[in-house]
């Protein structure tokens, strides 16, 4: 029955887990410097320890302001808290837990009728301006310390990157620490009284029944961390200020020493020790003491970039936030008491019924302390098989994402080797290949010219013969074994129409794709004309271009000078170039 | 996580591999040019294979550093500007193998009176270059000292600039005996060797904003 009251508490430790959260880690994970499943391991493991080691010192103040003795008004009390940190961040409000939950117990001692310790609430109000206000100090303080410290060292930018993110993480160990020995006040402070007498023995430690309430505590904000946190997380770097990471080391810490400051007795102590007045253990707004930090590295900067107007709804906040849930609380408690007949505290009230239920009975107060050390052993061992698992999944699990990553690094690398050494080859072959093909190109063109020439030769020579027949003519006597030598002569040589159109042949093969531009260019030339175009490419004189075509030098004239009206050449242009050109 | 202090300490010696490299590369130019100019030409192509050679090499270096800054996600604030740094560095070498690929190609002819002209626009052209590899250098270390080195750069490559456009004025009003092709011809060199100086420029202001930029 008493989880079951307790269940508000809760509720109001997860909200607190998933907002505040964000503080300690935001920037780190916002940023990517850390990982957000790192983030979230520590920050749960943190908040645990705080909370049980060091949770007692802030509700022993909380239980001076008001000590909510019956279970059902601690349950109604933490609830009002909850629904109004609730409602006040879907308004967008700047809400505080602690003011809230400080705010539902003034409300509870307005209901009771218990006086309102003046003195224990102003030490609480000037702590919660006193917490933004120290927030920026130590941050101006760390900040110039980090900055001479960074100035001196001349760290390499990429190593002080190494430095930076095992920094972020203990800092964020600390931070966590504190916000857990510093709120969970907040979110079981109220229940203290009506806590049932339990003793944990587990042989190294044992826990009584306050520390398993801030146990339980703890958890749920750790809970509240790993289940709603990342979102959180993700916007609050840009929302407050754009970060680097030196800063956002310098505001965690700041922030984490002035919770810290607000809940170690030890230090109290210490400081009462040495004859000054003690540091009151309250809880303070994490949010705050983080925007005060934000603010003193914004002075320290120039004041750029600082909003005001956010120091002005934080202060709003600092008058609303209790009114608004002292208000709820008296009313929740009135509706309790009255409706659902609810004991809400012990003692005398006008307005209380005396009615009872089965709620009233519940215990309020241990009657018999109640002693477990049963189950020690096995309790133990249970546990450390636990923690030895957890150890050693978390090893498995980092070594094992190590490989994989260096596995993936090696990989790239060797896929760009390989794709570099294949692109190589393959240039190479090209460029063989282009290679062997100009070497063709240029036999061909070297047969052709050698074809050519022996065409000219064949046909000055039967030129030589023509002279020689015509003498023979001329001669009276006409000699019959002379002309049938000439004849011989004739015969041999009249290959040389297969000469010719083998060389038609070559020049069609070789002028393949030549042919083809020409006539892409201009499609209305004759099959002469695009052969004469060939022989021009050849850069051959119009005399050898006759006797390979077997015309006279003249029409070989005649057809370039067609052939340049149908190519709509001017007189400047050269034919020939054009040509080539092509 | 466990071994990012591993992974770090790989990086900074492959950045410092990369500087050097560079740095040689900036060297070989200008030695490549003034043999081109006293005629030194087998001379002049061992210099061209260098080049060439540390190119690819800071190319290759340049494509692990990147590897490593997003596989370990080093200085996620910053990572992009610095590796931006890094290829506009890389610029200033891809710059100067072109250069001396252009003079191995076209093989342009200078004519003694501009010799040492062009010979000077050279060496302040590579100094602009020397001078913003140290400062790129000293960033990592001491972000404060880069503004100190990066006045020299923005020095020299003006004064490259002048001479530049002397050289340009003498050749087109001083050299009648040129061909107009050979002026152009020798204009572009001239704007090419100008080129090294100004993507030393790029780099320098690229780093006086990381300066500010990283400047907590």
């Amino acid at each position: 029955m008493f989880l079951f009251f307790l269940s508000s508490g809760l509720f109001l430790g997860w909200s607190l887990g998933a907002n505040d959260a964000a503080n300690i880690f935001g920037s780190a994970v916002g940023s990517k410097m850390v990982k957000f499943s790192v983030a979230v391991i520590i920050a749960s493991i943190f908040v645990i320890l705080g909370a049980v080691l060091q949770g007692a010192g802030a509700s022993d103040t909380l239980g001076k302001l008001g000590s909510v003795n019956a279970i059902g008004g601690a349950f109604t009390v933490a609830l009002c808290a909850g629904v109004t940190v609730f409602w006040m961040t879907r308004l967008k409000l700047p809400i505080s837990t602690s003011q809230a939950i400080i705010g539902a117990i003034i409300g509870w001692n307005f209901y009771s009728g218990n006086t309102t310790d003046i003195t224990v609430l102003g030490k609480i109000v000037s702590t919660w301006v006193a917490g933004p206000i120290l927030g920026a100090i130590f941050a101006i303080l760390l900040y110039l310390l980090l900055k001479f410290f960074l100035e001196r060292s001349q760290i390499h930018l990429i190593k002080l990157d190494a430095y930076l993110k095992y920094a972020l993480l203990i800092i964020g160990a600390f931070g966590a620490y504190s916000l857990g020995a510093n709120n969970v006040a907040n979110v079981v402070g109220v229940f203290i009284p009506s806590v049932p007498d339990i003793y944990l023995d587990f042989g190294f430690f044992a826990l009584d029944g306050i520390q398993l309430l801030f146990l339980v505590g703890g958890i749920s904000i750790a809970v509240g961390i790993v289940t709603y946190s990342k979102k959180v997380m993700m916007t609050v770097g840009s929302d407050l200020m754009k970060l680097s990471a030196e800063a956002a080391l310098v505001i965690v810490l700041a922030h984490a020493m002035v919770l810290f400051i607000f809940s170690s007795s030890s230090l109290s102590n210490a400081i009462q020790s040495i004859g000054l007045p003690g540091i009151p253990l309250v809880p303070v707004s994490s949010s705050q003491a983080i925007v005060g930090a934000i603010m003193g590295v914004g002075l320290l900067k120039g004041g750029r970039g600082i909003k005001f107007n956010v120091l002005g709804r934080i202060s709003l906040g600092w008058i609303t936030t209790p009114i608004i849930a002292g208000f709820v609380s008296f009313v929740s408690l009135f509706f309790m008491d009255n409706v659902f007949k609810l004991q809400v505290f012990n003692g005398t009230n006008t307005a209380l019924k005396s009615a009872t239920t089965n709620l009233n009975n519940l215990p309020t107060s241990a009657e018999t302390a109640l002693n477990i050390n049963l189950f020690q052993p096995l309790l133990y061992t249970i546990i450390i098989i636990l923690i030895a698992v957890i150890i050693v999944l978390a090893l498995k699990l980092t070594s094992d994402k190590l490989h994989s990553k260096d596995e993936q690094s090696t990989d790239i690398v060797r896929k760009y080797k390989t794709q570099e050494a294949f692109l190589k080859t393959e240039l190479t072959k090209v460029n063989s290949e282009n290679a062997e093909l100009e070497k063709e190109i240029e036999f061909k063109r070297k047969e052709q010219m050698n074809i050519a020439l022996s065409i000219i030769q064949k046909n000055r020579f039967l030129e030589k013969l023509r002279t020689k027949i015509d003498a023979i003519i001329n001669k009276s006597d006409t000699n019959q074994e002379e002309l049938s030598n000439l004849k011989k002569l004739i015969v041999e040589n009249l290959s040389i129409d297969k000469e010719r159109q083998r060389f038609n042949i070559y020049i069609n093969e070789l002028n393949r794709d030549f042919y083809f531009r020409l006539l892409n260019r201009y499609p209305n030339l004759t099959e002469n004309e695009q052969h004469l175009c060939a022989l021009v490419r050849l850069n051959l004189s119009s005399k050898d271009m006759a006797s390979i075509l077997n015309i006279s030098t003249k029409s070989v004239e005649v057809n370039r000078h067609r052939l340049r009206k149908k190519m709509h050449l001017k007189r400047e242009n050269n034919l020939s170039e054009i040509i080539s050109k092509l | 996580m466990i071994r990012i202090f591993k992974t770090s300490k790989n990086v900074i010696l492959n950045i410092d591999e990369y500087f050097d490299t560079v740095e040689l590369g900036i060297l070989n130019f200008k030695e490549g040019i003034n043999n081109y100019l006293e005629g030194n030409l087998s001379e002049f192509e061992n210099n061209l294979d260098k080049v060439n050679k540390q190119e690819e090499s800071a190319d290759a270096i340049i494509r692990k550093i990147e590897n490593d800054f997003y596989v370990h996600s080093l200085m996620p604030n910053y990572s992009s500007d610095i590796l931006s740094l890094l290829e506009k560095t890389d610029d200033i070498i891809d710059k100067i193998k072109d250069n001396l690929s252009q003079f191995d190609v076209e093989d342009p002819y200078f004519p003694e009176d501009i010799k040492n002209d062009f010979s000077r626009l050279v060496s302040l052209s590579v100094k602009s270059a020397e001078n913003v590899i140290p400062a790129a250098r000293v960033f990592f270390t001491a972000p404060n000292l880069v503004k100190d080195k990066l006045q020299k750069v923005i020095f020299y490559e003006r004064e490259t600039e002048k001479l530049a456009t002397k050289i340009k004025r003498t050749l087109f009003k001083d050299m009648p005996f040129l061909k107009l092709s050979e002026k152009i011809h020798l204009r572009y060199f001239t704007l090419h060797v100008e080129q090294v100086a100004e993507a030393s420029k790029v780099v320098a202001k690229l780093l006086s904003s990381l300066v500010i930029k990283i400047k907590m």
